[in-house]
């Protein structure tokens, strides 16, 4: 009522003025290009395709099932299949995109993608520093540039990519399990066959 | 060498003025008065707007711009640059001619009010009788460029920042012109070279500035309240409010005249925080009077440069004000205290010398201090709310 209040926020602003001299633990601010934050995990930007092991183009976990790019909310994926088949993980012959682009520059980093992805084939980088001089060609990504390793994926995810392989891991191992079982089951048919034909000869010989 | 430094410019000025003929001496040394003011304001404006930026900064515990060179001092050249640059865009449906007085107005305009500023011991452009008038005049034109501003934007938060803008100035205007009015009474003149010159003397050691007494120091704050509204700064930058008007009455103005009137209102709070130097702080007499040898320019320069630096404190810590409350500040509290504080300045006049006067125009202002604060702005309806027509 009498200005008191004044004097009290003038001393607190003086307070902080003369402090962030004194203590530099108060400027919060961190210096970008020369000083940067701690990556953050859970962060996301933009999608980029997995692969495995050293070659990109061989190891690309996406079959081309075009998923993504009918969800995408704003159509910033096109795809092209391919007419050969190339072995994925489990060594099944599967389709592979012969192109796949995504225009950076219209994603809205909803995630659908990733979300809808059967193979674990896409999932969100956290890479930021994308600016260039060519705003069309610059920020239309082909799957040359989208390709980054499994390695790379466990560095900014790990958490994420460790129940990714797991799950990679276990249906890779029921499918190794079914092949078995399959190729058992063939084998044992095939025995079956032979035991019975053999037992018929037999009783024909009989 | 002492009283040398201290009239370096005047020196230097008469001897330019003695390379050319006889005729032309007075326009030559008028020529160059105005220049380097012309030269000299805008650099201290680019110095305001840098210490602004990083004080403020270090307000909020942020370092400020500190990329371009060392510390960042060169950023106000960036900034001009970059202002420099910029596309300027003027609406389909604005009126192009007075969109583009208003800021040339403003600037030039501003710029006159130096004209009676003493700035130093025999630095006045103009020594002119009627200076504090003459001042008040081209300060009060500053409204008039405003709205010009508001009006030809054709665009409602320009118009309606310009509405602001002149309803806060001219509220304003007035405890501006009674808390000057105290002290034109008591040097009996309006020449504010004569004002310095009452209040350049010095007893133990002391100076007899004007806001050294009560009736002083009472019109010292209105004033600074006054000139603080008057130079839409915060708490009074309800023209300019950004959360509601963008950016008031220049929303509508984009590089170079954009930069105009950030220049304009700058050089007007340079000339405002000259002119309370002026009347209240003793313009360039030195604050005691062993230091005297102190060249007088250092003296004003340096009281306008921490007036600046108590705008920008200022701003750092106040919250915007709502229009009632400027306008009920403005009417029922300003200015009734500044016209009381004319009567104790007439009172300590006539109580003549000695300590009696100090003791009762001291007694007056605080006792109307208190009761105008108790009275006229106390919160009674503040509190919780409660809603009438809402059961």
């Amino acid at each position: 009522m009498f200005g008191e209040g004044i004097l009290k926020g003038l001393a607190e602003t003086a307070r902080n003025f003369a402090g962030s001299f004194v203590s530099p633990e108060r400027l919060t601010t961190v210096q970008y290009p020369e000083e940067r934050c701690e990556p953050i995990e859970e962060s996301r930007d933009f999608p980029f395709l997995v692969y495995d092991g050293s070659d990109w183009e061989a190891g690309l976990r996406c079959v081309a099932c075009q998923i993504c790019e009918k969800e995408c909310p704003p159509k910033c994926i096109y795809i092209e299949k391919s007419v050969d088949k190339k072995p994925d993980y489990i060594g099944k012959p599967q389709i592979y995109p012969k192109r796949f682009d995504i225009d950076i520059s219209v994603c809205m980093s909803c995630q659908i993608c990733v979300e809808v992805c059967p193979f674990e084939a896409i999932k969100m980088d956290t890479e930021f520093e994308l600016s260039t001089t060519d705003r069309f060609g610059g920020l239309l990504y082909d799957r040359k540039e989208l390709a980054k390793s499994n390695e790379y994926y466990h560095t900014i995810h790990p958490t994420e990519a460790t129940e990714v392989d797991a799950r990679l891991a276990v249906e890779k191992a029921k499918a190794e399990a079914k092949a078995k079982a399959a190729a058992e089951a063939a084998a044992a048919k095939a025995a079956a066959a032979a035991v019975a034909a053999k037992p018929a000869g037999g009783e024909i010989k009989a | 060498m002492i009283k040398n430094a201290d009239q370096i410019f005047v020196i230097l000025q008469h001897w330019i003025m003695s390379l050319f003929p006889s005729a032309l001496q007075p326009a030559v040394g008028a020529l160059l008065a105005v220049v380097t003011i012309i030269c000299v304001f805008p650099a201290l404006f680019a110095i305001a707007v840098l210490l602004e930026r990083k004080g403020l900064g270090r307000m909020q515990n942020r370092y400020g711009p500190n990329r371009v060179g060392p510390l960042g001092i060169f950023q106000p050249v960036a900034d001009g640059i970059k202002s420099l640059t910029k596309e300027d865009i003027v609406p389909a449906s604005a009126d192009a001619v007075v969109h583009f007085l208003a800021p040339v107005f403003l600037v030039v305009v501003v710029f006159m009010g130096y004209a009676v500023l003493p700035m130093g011991r025999n630095m006045t452009l103009v020594n002119m009788d009627s200076g504090l008038l003459f001042f008040f005049a081209m300060g009060a034109s500053t409204e008039l460029s405003v709205f010009m501003a508001g009006w030809s934007s054709r665009n409602k938060y320009s118009l309606l920042g310009a509405m602001r803008a002149v309803a806060q100035m001219i509220s304003y205007e007035v405890p501006l012109l009674l808390a000057s009015l105290v002290v034109v009474m008591m040097a009996g003149s309006m020449n504010l070279g004569r004002i310095v010159e009452v209040q350049n003397q010095y007893s133990w050691g002391l100076p007899h500035w004007f806001i050294f007494t009560p009736w002083g120091f009472a019109a010292f704050l209105m004033f600074a309240i006054a000139t603080t509204a008057e130079s839409n700064r915060s708490p009074f930058d309800l023209p300019e409010g950004e959360s509601e008007l963008v950016a008031g009455y220049f929303t509508e103005y984009s590089g170079f005249k954009f930069a105009l009137f950030f220049l304009g209102e700058y050089v007007g709070m340079l000339s405002v925080s000259g002119l309370g130097t002026t009347l209240f702080l003793g313009g360039w007499s030195a604050p005691f009077s062993f230091l005297t040898w102190v060249p007088s320019w250092i003296w004003f320069f340096s009281k306008v440069m921490l007036s600046i630096c108590v705008f920008i404190w200022l701003r750092g810590t106040l919250p915007r004000m709502r229009q009632d409350q400027l306008m009920n500040f403005a009417w029922k509290f300003v200015l009734p205290l500044s016209l009381l504080n004319v009567f104790v300045a007439a009172l300590w006049r006539f109580l003549g010398e000695g300590y009696a006067r100090w003791g009762v125009c001291s007694a007056i202002l605080l006792v109307a201090y208190v009761v105008m604060a108790k009275v006229g702005m106390s919160r009674e309806h503040f509190g919780p709310r409660s809603y009438r027509y809402a059961e």
